[in-house]
């Protein structure tokens, strides 16, 4: 999932002090599993905002909404009318639903609520840890299903740097060395060997340096053109 | 010869080599590296630049490599992954080979996050690249001296003729990996190796046993790593934070020793373990030279340049070899 974490007040604040009508808008899944950005904190966030006003004197309306996800249409356009009514939206949801939201908001502003951080997973309760980097060519595969590219603080390809210090790395003795986990996971798996030959450069084209991506599932957009022309036909025999 | 550099002359002479360390100043004034390169000249068979070593902003390793050159002391210029992508990466080795650097140790680099470890500011917050890592580095600079081609696949019409170094940290964790990691520098085409400082000489001497095994000794020149002690102090901290040193309590103690017999004489103290630093340099150079499967040393005598030539002559290893022009 995705995970962020909130911004702080007095940034928020700084964000919103100039407007009349603010909506807090939350989004219900990845960010509200890392308790930063769901309903839940959009309406907490709603409320804070509404004190400082209060303290401030600044005369300001100030509510909260919340989606499943900010990311599809589905769950978006059924709260268009209301989330127009603001004179800017606070969306929490994580940055992708920031952008897509503020492409369908016209003239109202969308703000981030929360810093979106990573791709991650639920350590244990409250702690959230980055497994993914989304570089879009991935080779868990070869390394013991652990990732180099997003849990190595160098993206090495080929084995661990020499500042790996009793299975941690180098900038910080809270995070493990990915390539420890990788070579004690494959040693288990007896795969070690897979690690002798040289992972040649990659090609980051996959990756962010490619430009923003985007991926075409030519099946289901056909099948969607098909239904959207038998619509047409059926509407046109009538 | 693949490079005809003077540190591959020696290696391929079979005289145990010697490379020292030039540290390139934080200011841009280049007679501070003219000044370090005549404490290092005739006295190692090269030296190397380091690369904004601890991620410190610093002469840049081409431009003080350049600088050395042109005092007589070969250079050994470096080059981190953390700073530079590919493109970046081959156009500087294009230009160090233009300007007659003949040598490049490939490294990773020590995080950012290093530069502000100790008293300074630094650059915590910089982007590092890690386009590639050092295996690809090495990779990269063999196929354009050998294939006279980028990585990329574009042809060179003058190939940059390096000898290729790598370094290799022996003792660090996962350490039943560390021989792996080395051959995969080893087939990627690094031609020499400088290895993290030892203390440890037994722990060092069973890795280097393996090496042997591997018969990586003789497809590549490994110069074990020499670090110069200059305080307990220091043994300590390398002892307790630097990854893949261990030093042995012994030589803690013989530096506490040194250091306690000046009483409160804080200077008298300094000289002291100064000098049983270098005693203990030499004994270390000694015993990595007798390690099988060594071809040399790396003495790393860090901000402290003049130390080298006492050490260099006391391990008996003046006058380094000369050759001729052919």
């Amino acid at each position: 999932m995705i995970v962020g974490s909130q911004k702080p007040i007095e940034e928020i604040w700084n964000m919103v002090k100039g407007f009349k009508k603010v909506l807090v808008f939350g989004c219900n899944t990845c960010v509200a599993v890392c308790h930063a950005g769901g309903e839940k904190e959009a309406e907490t966030i709603a409320s804070l905002i509404r004190m400082r006003a209060a303290q401030e004197g600044h005369a300001m309306e100030v509510n909260h909404l919340g989606v499943m996800r900010h990311c599809e249409p589905e769950y978006l356009d059924p709260v268009m009318d209301e989330v127009k009514k603001y004179d800017l939206v606070l969306s929490t949801a994580c940055g992708v639903g920031v952008n897509f939201l503020s492409d369908r908001t016209g003239n109202i502003p969308v703000y981030p609520g929360i810093n979106t951080s990573f791709y991650g997973a639920v350590e244990e309760p409250g702690l959230f840890k980055e497994l993914c980097a989304g570089c879009g060519d991935c080779i868990l595969h070869l390394t013991g299903g652990i990732c180099p590219i997003a849990r190595c603080s160098k993206t090495l390809m080929n084995g661990p740097c020499g500042g790996t210090n009793n299975g941690k790395c180098e900038i910080s003795k809270d995070v493990d060395c990915a390539w420890f986990l990788i070579v004690e996971r494959m040693k288990m798996l007896g795969t070690l060997e897979k690690l002798s030959g040289i992972l040649p450069p990659r090609n980051w084209s996959s990756s962010r340096d490619g430009g923003p991506r985007r991926i075409s599932v030519e099946h289901i957009r056909a099948f969607e053109e098909q239904e959207e022309k038998k619509a047409e036909t059926a509407g046109g025999k009538k | 010869m693949k490079s005809g550099s003077n540190l591959e002359k020696v290696i391929s002479s079979g005289y145990p080599a010697v490379t020292a360390e030039l540290g390139p100043p934080m200011s841009a004034d280049g007679h501070e590296v003219r000044k370090k390169a005549q404490l290092l000249k005739g006295f190692c068979d090269a030296a190397n630049v380091t690369d904004c070593q601890t991620a410190v902003v610093r002469i840049s390793s081409i431009a003080a490599a350049a600088i050395a050159l042109q005092e007589g002391l070969e250079p050994v210029m470096q080059m981190t992954c953390r700073d530079r992508n590919r493109i970046a990466m081959q156009a500087d080795l294009l230009g160090g080979a233009a300007l007659g650097l003949k040598n490049c140790l490939c490294i990773a680099g020590d995080h950012q996050s290093f530069s502000a470890a100790g008293r300074l500011k630094g650059h915590p917050g910089a982007k590092n690249v890690y386009d590639v890592d050092t295996c690809q580095l090495v990779g990269i600079l063999k196929k354009m001296r050998d294939e006279g081609k980028q990585e990329g696949g574009d042809p060179l019409e003058a190939a940059p003729k390096f000898f290729i170094g790598a370094s290799w940290t022996p003792m660090a964790d996962p350490i039943d990996f560390r021989p792996i990691n080395l051959m995969k520098k080893v087939n990627a085409g690094a031609d020499f190796i400088q290895t993290q400082g030892i203390y440890d000489i037994a722990g060092f001497r069973a890795q280097m046993a393996r090496i042997v095994n591997m018969g990586l000794h003789e497809r590549t020149a490994i110069l074990g790593g020499i670090i110069v002690p200059k305080s307990a102090m220091m043994l300590k901290y390398m002892d307790s934070s630097v990854a893949g040193v261990s030093v042995p309590k012994s030589l803690i103690d013989r530096m506490n020793k040194a250091k306690e017999s000046a009483g409160d004489d804080k200077k008298k103290a300094r000289e002291l373990q100064e000098q049983e630093g270098v005693r203990i340099a030499i004994e270390l150079i000694q015993q990595v030279l007798e390690t099988p499967g060594i071809k040399g040393v790396h003495i790393q005598a860090i901000e402290w340049e003049s130390a080298i030539e006492g050490i260099v002559k006391a391990a008996g290893l003046y006058p380094r070899p000369t050759f001729f022009e052919t």
